[in-house]
């Protein structure tokens, strides 16, 4: 075998520079980029779904707005039945796109980590002149960036998609679960977040598949705690007792009846209605029966036999506000996560 | 200078330790073997002086005094791990652009010959690379940093004798012209013997032999002679490892180096290093070190708490 030499070694440096960020950006896109194509193509074939629907809908709605006087008569039916066309498609496609966030995490994030400790890879990248903790920083940061980036584009595209629904006046406004955390800010910090605990997994479970699982199960559990009894609570809701109330577009958390100050059970209820031969199904939805008189509203019939009806509501008004805390208390959480990830991987306990 | 120094080190697994009171100082400009059986504790000994673990007692330090993991330390390691991680599926141009993308110094030029002198295509993945290859790829890249000091973790076990004879050489190689420091671990003394000058022997976690070959070769003799005399004959000694046999028995025995004359019926061989290490790592409890170079290095590192 010929030699061949090593040039000579430069004296060591007093002032050890450290490997300039910069460095990582071309490791970061050579390891990602098929994670970061996966991105776009999920965010691409769910925009042009969107898209061609979206334009149809738009399409549609561009008679039901033309329509005038509006919310009477034949405008009305039109809208309705506008409505009753596109309303029922919309929703399924929304609780769909709840998943995004964590697969980005599950399938983003999670390999970051979870990867380097499964293949025994992390042995080499970690004893680089590069620096462990420097190195899952200067991955990490650009990832979240863009994945958070492509979900807050997407967001716009989403508002734009529901947008002709409330217009032809939908009842579920922009507080309604399945659509609140898809705008705004929400949907690009929930990408975050769900970036952050696929990291912060990765690295604790140290294992691809088991990784994903848990982000999966982690983001889910969150997204649905947070909607089923956190966001409530963001400020204190508004309640009423006029059974007349505008709840159009608000999020109605709970309608309660009473009677005398303690609570009416349905069969109070389908009694008292029973005089009028309305049948009670839930204690918010009622049937005339043929021997209702048209002129009785049910509600009032009830009000005017002693009932109470106490609605508990967001309005529609609070959506911004309720917007940015819910971007804000998740971009925390997710520096949170993520210092915790750089934290464990500088910790050296592998 | 002390290319590796570790002071009463110890890493705990849980409860179980992997290394204790571990005391080294290995002189730079050697190649040295750590040797012993598997879970000796020789992997954990190299990931805490490449920075990859954090000690749970005691300290480990590198290149003359830098603290293991430190960005000094990082910079001037070069560190191939067992079984040769790589990202399987980079091709091997990916792999040098990464590893100098990942440090301060990285000499293209030298990476690049050295490729393709061993005849790896550039062009193919890592992972479809052959394990000699690999390992090749993996060495390149660390000196390809240049560093003073190549940790190597059992680096052979998956290579085949031709393959293992040309690592070596490129070590070898790195060694003479550069003056690289090599620390690398094996439980096959065999294909140490031949290249490396230091020994550090480990057994159970612990530290068992540690000094330069020559040394160590030096104060040590094998005594052969009646078995029946043995036993009175090896109280005056500091015997390692006995071997008796029906007539004849076979003291490996320590020395301080002055040669006494045997009694009537023995003779002194000298040892080979194949010899002194199996009779350390037969009686794990004969700790006859550490040798005079730990110890002043321990005493010298109480003295400046």
């Amino acid at each position: 075998m010929t030699s061949l030499t090593v040039p000579a070694r430069p004296d060591r440096d007093a002032s050890l520079r450290p490997v300039p960020w910069q460095r990582m950006a071309w490791v970061t896109w050579r390891q990602h980029r098929v994670a970061l194509a996966g991105t776009a193509a999920l965010f691409g074939v769910a925009a042009v779904y969107l898209l061609i629907t979206g334009l149809q809908i738009h399409h549609a709605y561009a008679a039901v707005a033309a329509c005038h006087p509006a919310g009477k008569g034949i405008c009305q039916q039109a809208a309705n039945n506008f409505l009753s066309t596109y309303a029922p498609g919309v929703g399924p496609v929304l609780g769909l796109l709840q998943v995004i966030p964590a697969l980005i995490g599950a399938f983003v994030a999670v390999p970051v980590l979870a990867r380097e400790l499964e293949t025994g890879t992390f042995r080499y990248a970690w004893t680089q002149g590069f620096g462990r903790a420097r190195w899952a920083i200067a991955k990490l940061t650009p990832l979240a960036v863009a994945v958070t980036a492509a979900a807050g584009a997407f967001s716009m595209l989403v508002s734009w998609y529901v947008q002709p629904l409330w217009g032809a006046g939908d009842n579920n406004g922009p507080l309604y679960p399945t659509i609140f955390d898809l705008r705004g800010v929400a949907l690009a910090a929930w990408t975050l977040a769900a970036f952050a605990t696929g990291a912060l997994a990765g690295i604790l479970v140290r294992r691809v598949i088991p990784a994903m699982f848990a982000t999966l199960a982690a983001c889910g559990g969150l997204a649905f705690a947070t909607g089923a009894f956190l966001r409530g609570h963001y400020a204190a809701p508004l309640t009423s007792t006029n059974p007349d109330v505008n709840t159009h577009g608000a999020w109605v958390i709970s309608q309660v009846w009473s009677r005398g100050g303690s609570p009416a059970s349905l069969d109070m209820i389908r009694q008292t209605l029973h005089a009028i031969d309305v049948q009670a199904l839930t204690p918010g939805l009622f049937q005339p029966g043929p021997a209702t008189p048209p002129s009785i509203d049910p509600l009032h019939y009830l009000v005017q036999h002693g009932y109470t009806l106490l609605t508990t509501y967001q309005p529609a008004s609070r959506f911004w506000a309720f917007q940015w805390i819910e971007g804000g208390w998740l971009l925390a959480l997710s520096v949170l996560l993520i210092a915790s990830t750089v934290w464990l991987v500088r910790r050296r306990a592998v | 200078m002390n290319i590796l120094e570790a002071s009463r080190l110890g890493k705990c697994y849980g409860r179980t330790w992997a290394l204790r009171e571990c005391t080294l100082a290995v002189p730079a400009g050697h190649v040295a073997a750590l040797v012993g059986p598997n879970g000796a504790g020789k992997t954990t000994l190299l990931n805490l002086a490449v920075g990859l673990t954090a000690p749970t007692a005691g300290k480990v330090t590198v290149l003359g005094g830098e603290p293991a993991g430190s960005p000094a330390a990082l910079d001037g390691i070069g560190f191939v791990a067992q079984n040769t991680p790589l990202y399987k599926n980079l091709s091997v141009t990916d792999m040098v652009h990464l590893t100098r993308n990942l440090n301060r110094r990285f000499d293209q030029r030298y990476a690049r010959a050295r490729l393709s002198e061993l005849g790896i295509p550039l062009a193919r993945k890592a992972g479809e690379l052959s394990g000699g290859q690999q390992a090749q790829l993996a060495l390149t890249l660390a000196l390809a940093r240049r560093p003073r000091l190549l940790v190597l973790d059992e680096p052979m076990a998956m290579l085949d004798p031709l393959a293992r004879h040309d690592f070596m050489a490129t070590v070898m190689t790195a060694m003479a012209d550069e003056g690289v420091s090599v620390v690398l671990s094996s439980h096959v003394l065999a294909e140490l013997e031949r290249v490396a000058d230091y020994l550090i022997l480990m057994s159970r976690g612990k530290v068992q032999v540690a000094g330069e070959v020559e040394a160590l070769l030096a104060c040590h003799l094998l005594l052969s002679g009646p078995a029946a005399e043995a036993d009175r004959y090896a109280e005056g000694l500091n015997v390692v490892h006995a071997r008796r046999g029906r007539a004849q028995a076979h003291l490996l025995v320590r020395t301080n180096g002055t040669t006494d004359p045997v009694p009537l019926g023995w003779e002194a061989h000298r040892v080979s290093l194949e010899e002194l290490t199996l009779a350390y790592l037969r009686e794990p409890g004969a700790a006859a070190l550490p040798g005079p170079e730990s110890a002043r290095y321990a005493a010298a590192t109480e003295e400046t708490k």
